[in-house]
């Protein structure tokens, strides 16, 4: 019963941060429809900065105990950052290719996240050496249930992944400029037409995925200290993962990624568990093979027939 | 009529299999081992970048599991080889000669890998195919993945003559060295048989291009819509494309497994590795046979140029990706061969 609530435990804690990367890949898919490859290097990059801003503002020193505050600031910097990349991406790399055939639009997709890989891993910026994230929030047990302790780091980065997205929630759903994403994602030439400023929303698409993702990142890094080089095949594998989340949820869906982003990471951590640690990516993809079989369109989403 | 179109068949057959042939006698006296090497590694490439533009570049498609096709063949082939020497000559040394049993052991390794492999694409492009063409990106992505984890999980490789006979052959088949790679394969690999291989690729591409098939290959990449309105069985076709290019993966993995100074583990044929013959052909020119092969022999010799700077080899290549495809997104010389262009008519 332990090991059962431990892993739930973890399932959750694991399930909000890809929940978070996976939004980032299916609003973009529902406003342009491909897949932007180069989301999982923002999200790497997110933790890189994070990182980044924890050495300059002086906490990796072991012992220092930074105030909360200091914790949220790198937060809100890394968001920032990657918020103003995935702008740049956007307007440099992919509106260029707005009217392109799909397939283009997917390779330079794969460039830009070749480039950020490596030029992340230059001497000028990132480095190839893995490293340590220092630690922000105390890490120490808040209490326990039924014999599973729940540590600070996992409930303030389910706590903190959960109220983005409550926040997203709110944004699309409740907004004006919600309502234009989702017109915009409905159907683009037929929302410029009704006065919508498709590149504006669009933009903003990118600013709001990309900093979700540096969000991940950040909590990412707090739960799992130990950075790899930015180019190293686990961070790839990573964003994989979150993309079969939205994919399965329904790619386009937004409720269908958080809901995804929970079920891969249950499925994954409840699969190391009770059948075998080292088949892990294995029952990801599987499933992501099972779904596309049953229900090509995800368990949200909703088939369309093509119009000829 | 008929004596001529026979000899068109047949004389880029012939010339290809002089050429290999004048290779391997030149190897060794003319040409320094280093290029020799580097040869084969432009042939491999060449392989591997024309087979994938028949679902890249003639269909349409994307497919970024490359590698996953190369490395079932690799392994395939290396089984064979590496277990039949000990089954059939008792160790695994590389008998001296040209077209000995050994050689004829590897090619049909090489060609049981090239079938495997073929399998393994229809295994998993029929599934895909049915789908939305970027479902294929992430099916293949996650094909290769699984494929890596179950390649670490293996057993390690047998050493003695004794020891494989007594295994069985499931034992075999799972004897493949797991992270550290399948390591000891005889070095069966030499230019005769990349060149070979190459000039059947080619041909196989060539004529496929210029046939009623490859036309309906590219009517699914111009329009899906209209190609299954006017006919064109849109899903056996894309399939088709998938298993030939899987199994020419295939073989090119066979060579690659028996070739001196490579490695065959899982992580050396990853996604970078399928990345990278994603870049040759986009690079090239999506549906341009002899672009692949430019963009294969540039690719592989690019590195070697840029030795001194090694670190500024990916993000170049990246830019390079993403330009391109900006400025020239049909590649270098798009659609077309490079005997049609404009510029060599005049």
């Amino acid at each position: 019963m332990t090991k059962f609530l431990q892993t739930l435990m973890d399932g959750v804690a694991v399930g909000s941060l890809y929940a978070l990367i996976a939004l980032g890949y299916t609003m973009v898919y529902g406003t342009l429809q491909f897949i932007n490859f180069a989301h999982s290097d923002v999200f790497v990059l997110g933790a890189w900065v994070s990182y980044t801003l924890a050495v300059v503002l002086g906490y990796a020193a072991s012992g220092s105990h930074p105030p909360l505050w200091a914790g949220l600031l790198i937060l809100v910097a890394a968001m920032a950052t990657c918020g103003a990349v995935g702008f740049t991406i956007e307007r440099l790399a992919y509106r260029p290719l707005r009217q392109a055939p799909r397939l283009n639009v997917l390779i330079t997709a794969i460039g830009v996240s070749l480039l950020l890989q490596n030029v992340g891993q230059l001497k000028w910026f990132f480095g190839t050496q893995p490293q340590r994230m220092p630690s922000l929030i105390e890490d120490r047990v808040l209490g326990t249930v039924a014999g599973v302790s729940m540590h600070a780091v996992d409930v303030i980065g389910a706590g903190t992944a959960i109220a983005l997205m409550l926040v997203l929630e709110w944004l699309i759903f409740r907004t004006r400029l919600g309502r234009a994403m989702r017109a915009v994602s409905h159907d683009t030439a037929v929302a410029s037409l009704m006065g919508i400023n498709v590149d504006a929303v669009i933009s903003f698409t990118f600013v709001l995925g990309s900093s979700l993702a540096a969000a991940a990142g950040f909590l990412y890094a707090m739960k799992y200290p130990g950075l790899n080089q930015p180019a190293h095949a686990t961070w790839v594998l990573l964003g994989l993962k979150a993309f079969v989340a939205a994919v399965i949820g329904g790619i386009g869906n937004v409720r269908g990624a958080m809901l995804g982003g929970f079920l891969i990471a249950l499925i994954e951590l409840f699969g190391a568990a009770y059948l075998s640690p080292h088949l892990r990516d294995i029952y990801v993809f599987s499933i992501l093979i099972i779904v596309l079989l049953v229900r090509p369109a995800g368990i949200l989403g909703t088939s369309v027939a093509e119009k000829v | 009529m008929m004596a001529r179109s026979f000899l068109g068949a047949v004389a880029p057959l012939a010339v290809g299999f002089a050429l290999a042939v004048a290779l391997h006698l030149a190897a060794g006296s003319l040409i320094a081992p280093f290029y020799v090497k580097l040869l084969m590694d432009i042939g491999i490439n060449v392989i591997l970048a024309v087979s994938l533009n028949l679902v890249n570049g003639f269909t349409g498609q994307f497919s970024i599991g490359h590698a996953g096709f190369m490395a079932v063949g690799g392994y395939a082939a290396g089984v064979i080889t590496y277990y039949g020497s000990f089954l059939l000559f008792g160790n695994t040394h590389v008998a001296e000669g040209w077209l000995t049993g050994g050689d004829l052991l590897f090619v049909g390794g090489c060609l049981f890998g090239a079938v495997l492999a073929a399998l393994a694409g229809f295994v998993v492009g029929l599934p895909s195919l049915r789908l939305r063409g970027d479902y294929l990106a992430i099916v293949t992505l996650g094909f290769g993945e699984i494929l890596r984890v179950l390649l670490q999980r293996t057993g390690d490789v047998l050493q003695t003559a004794e020891q494989v006979e007594k295994a069985g052959v499931g034992t075999l088949a799972t004897s493949l060295g797991g992270s550290l790679g399948f390591s000891g394969l005889p070095y069966y690999t030499d230019l005769f048989w990349v060149y070979v291989f190459v000039t059947i690729t080619l041909v196989v591409a060539l004529r496929l291009k210029f046939s009623s098939l490859g036309r309906a290959f590219l009517s699914i990449r111009e329009n899906e819509i209209a190609a299954e309105a006017v006919g064109v069985n849109t899903t056996r076709l894309k399939v088709r494309a998938f298993v030939l290019a899987a199994g020419f993966a295939g073989i090119a993995g066979g060579l690659f497994a028996h070739e001196i100074g490579t490695s065959l583990n899982p992580r050396e044929l990853g996604f970078q590795k399928s990345f990278d013959v994603v870049i040759m052909v986009v690079l090239g020119g999506m549906g341009s046979v002899s672009g692949a092969v430019l963009a294969a022999i540039v690719l592989t010799l690019l590195p070697e140029a840029l030795r001194g700077f090694s670190e500024f080899r990916m993000p170049i290549y990246a830019l390079a990706l993403i330009l391109m495809m900006i400025l020239r997104p049909q590649g270098l010389l798009g659609l077309r061969e490079i005997w049609e262009m404009k510029w060599l008519k005049r």
